[in-house]
């Protein structure tokens, strides 16, 4: 058993980071999520385990110092909030097209614009459909404690390492701020220089050695067909992330006549909600995601042969919803996929998720059978 | 004579470097680019530094910079060089690392990145080429673009009242005290190429002495976004560019260390 410690989300992902052997962290503040890069900095980790730690001037900086450390080979982090990785969008867009492995945190706060500094999730679409330009995917985990926080660090890097992408966490303000127990990895030592030429010589920018050929990190290409090529390499990528990457919780959804689908804090909200249904005798489940992209299509399609409705519960205006639907028409099913959220920094109640489950899906509850169209 | 009596190691004088690659340059001919390249690769083969070099790529002319010089490269997003040449030297304390930079890149969209990387002293190089001009996209007005010059974007001359002031950002850069040695130089004439030679050879010994930011800025010329020929593009540089971009050392110190200039 390791450590135990009452801790932040935000502390924690500082902590995770420096003991999983993370290289280099590059961020700029923001609420809510300031307190990684402070616990960092009171930790000094660099007397510790060599780590760098280093307060840029903006998140468009703090990527592209992501991107350059990242591009030599060693695991580099940054995290922000919202507004913050909207600026970080065209960073990760590059390295994403120059294929470079990475770890992004959004502690998502409430939006458009300036918005608030509450929890919010309505940053799923810039996450999981690409968010900068162009055809390109992050590998995005939800966390749904602060247990998650710490544990995500090390499979976030593990996943951005194996495909050579960009992986992100994709908490919230109220997972950043609320303290729970959590137990912590043991110390792991960073990669030596040695470990990495293995890992990366063949593209990190390591120095230019005479036994091998200068090493270019770029996502440039003039030559449209070797473009297409590179772009058709990156959908591969993400299609087998897609076979082999999914992760997902189900719970009570066995006989479940009603699936709600939630990630994060509306996760937790809901799994509190399926109690209180249960307890009114509906059969009622949650499909937690865990990877939004990767997103458990499979999961969601072999629970719609079987329930009436999918009920996506999520602190926006509904995103996730669209994927779900996706899920649920591909597979030719007809159970009816609908959406409560709330939006501008609020979470819903338990109570407020069963009552619209109940007011969206009346006719079902009333008849007793899937509605067809 | 036979040309194996003439090439005799005896008779050598000068050589290509073998850290200049041997692909054919992008570069127009009578364009600056190729002689800063060739001054930098012979650098780093006479420092010895291949192996210890990392340069990061501009987006601008000098976007394929990475196809010329024998080393490991980054090609960086507009402007962000600085920021991710900060990101490699952190993490890489041991590594030689240099930015190479034009006047759109450096003083426009990256007049951030410039600002913080050489205010905290990172130890890199930054070679600033400044042309007053943006080449790659079509030669339109540049933040160095001189007053009355002509550009795809200031048909009629650079206005003042409209486009504000060409901007000396080399001068803003010596006033931070992160920045070590901080010069102004050109690479037209044999001489003053000689000079610049010099100049980036102490610029990159300062890096390694780990003294904080060394800048030089290379006044050049973009004949073909100027619309003139090779020959009428140096008389112009010097006639207009260097009286306003007057040549010399800013200033020569180490980080942290105030220099009036």
């Amino acid at each position: 058993m390791g450590e135990l410690r009452l801790m932040k989300g935000n502390e924690v992902l500082a902590e995770a980071a420096i003991r999983c052997g993370c290289d280099g962290y590059f961020g700029y503040p923001i609420t809510p999520q300031s307190e990684v890069m402070e616990t960092l900095m009171a930790r000094q980790p660099w007397n510790e385990t060599g780590m760098t730690v280093l307060q840029a001037e903006s998140e468009v900086a703090s990527i592209n110092m992501v991107y350059g450390a990242a591009a030599t080979g060693k695991k580099i982090m940054t995290s922000s909030s919202s507004p913050g990785i909207s600026l970080m969008a065209e960073g990760i867009s590059y390295i994403a097209g120059a294929e470079l492995p990475c770890l992004i945190v959004n502690v998502q706060r409430g939006g458009p614009g300036l918005g608030t500094i509450q929890p919010s999730q309505a940053d799923y679409f810039q996450s999981v459909k690409g968010g900068g330009h162009g055809d390109y995917k992050m590998i995005v985990l939800a966390p749904a404690s602060v247990q998650e926080m710490n544990d995500f660090v090390d499979l976030g890097f593990e996943l951005a390492f194996k495909y050579r992408n960009p992986a992100m966490i994709l908490a919230d303000g109220a997972i950043g701020q609320m303290m729970e127990k959590v137990e912590l990895a043991d110390q792991k030592p960073r990669w030596t220089k040695e470990q990495i030429l293995e890992m990366s010589s063949d593209w990190a920018t390591t120095g230019k050695t005479a036994d091998r050929k200068k090493n270019i990190v770029t996502s440039l290409e003039m030559d449209s067909d070797k473009m297409e090529e590179n772009n058709r390499r990156f959908q591969e990528k993400y299609r087998k992330m897609e076979e082999e990457e999914v992760r997902y919780e189900a719970i009570q959804c066995d006989d479940a006549e009603f699936v709600i689908v939630a990630f994060g804090t509306s996760a937790r909200v809901c799994q509190k909600a399926v109690e209180i249904a249960r307890a009114k005798g509906l059969k009622v489940g949650l499909l937690r995601p865990i990877t939004l992209f990767p997103f458990p299509k499979k999961a969601i399609q072999e629970l719609a042969r079987k329930a009436k409705g999918f009920l996506s519960v999520e602190m926006s205006a509904g995103q996730m919803v669209e994927d779900i639907k996706l899920s649920v028409y591909e597979a030719g099913s007809n159970a009816r996929v609908n959406h409560f959220g709330r939006m501008g920094g609020i979470i819903p109640t338990p109570t407020e998720v069963v009552e619209a489950l109940e007011e969206k899906f009346s006719w079902e509850l009333s008849y007793g059978v899937k509605r067809s169209y | 004579m036979d040309i194996k009596e003439i090439i005799k190691p005896e008779n050598l004088v000068y050589q290509k470097s073998e850290v200049l690659n041997d692909d054919i340059m992008h570069y127009c001919p009578g364009c600056s680019h190729g002689v800063v390249h060739k001054i930098l690769a012979e650098l780093i083969e006479e420092m010895g530094l291949q192996e210890k070099t990392i340069g990061i790529a501009p987006v601008g002319c000098a976007v394929f910079a990475y196809n010329y010089i024998d080393i490991d490269w980054q090609e960086a997003a507009h402007g962000r060089a600085p920021a991710v040449a900060t990101g490699v030297a952190r993490v890489n304390p041991d590594n030689f690392v240099f930015t190479y930079q034009g006047d759109g890149d450096l003083a426009s969209i990256g007049a951030a990145e410039i600002m913080h990387a050489c205010n905290r002293g990172e130890n890199i190089l930054v070679v600033f080429i400044n042309n007053g001009i943006y080449g790659m996209t079509g030669g339109q007005m540049a933040p160095t673009t001189l007053e009355g010059m002509v550009t795809a974007t200031t048909p009629y001359g650079r206005n003042v009242d409209l486009n504000g002031y060409p901007m000396k950002i080399t001068n803003l850069i010596a006033q931070l005290p992160g920045t070590s040695y901080v010069t102004r130089q050109a690479v037209h004439t044999a001489a003053t190429a000689r000079k610049c030679k010099r100049s980036l050879k102490k610029a990159i010994q300062n890096v390694l002495d780990k003294k904080g930011t060394s800048f030089v800025e290379v006044v050049s010329t973009c004949n073909s976004g100027w619309k003139m020929s090779p020959v009428e593009a140096n008389n112009w540089m010097e006639e207009n560019m260097i009286p306003y971009y007057p040549l010399g050392d800013l200033k020569d110190s180490v980080k942290g260390e105030h220099s009036e200039n």
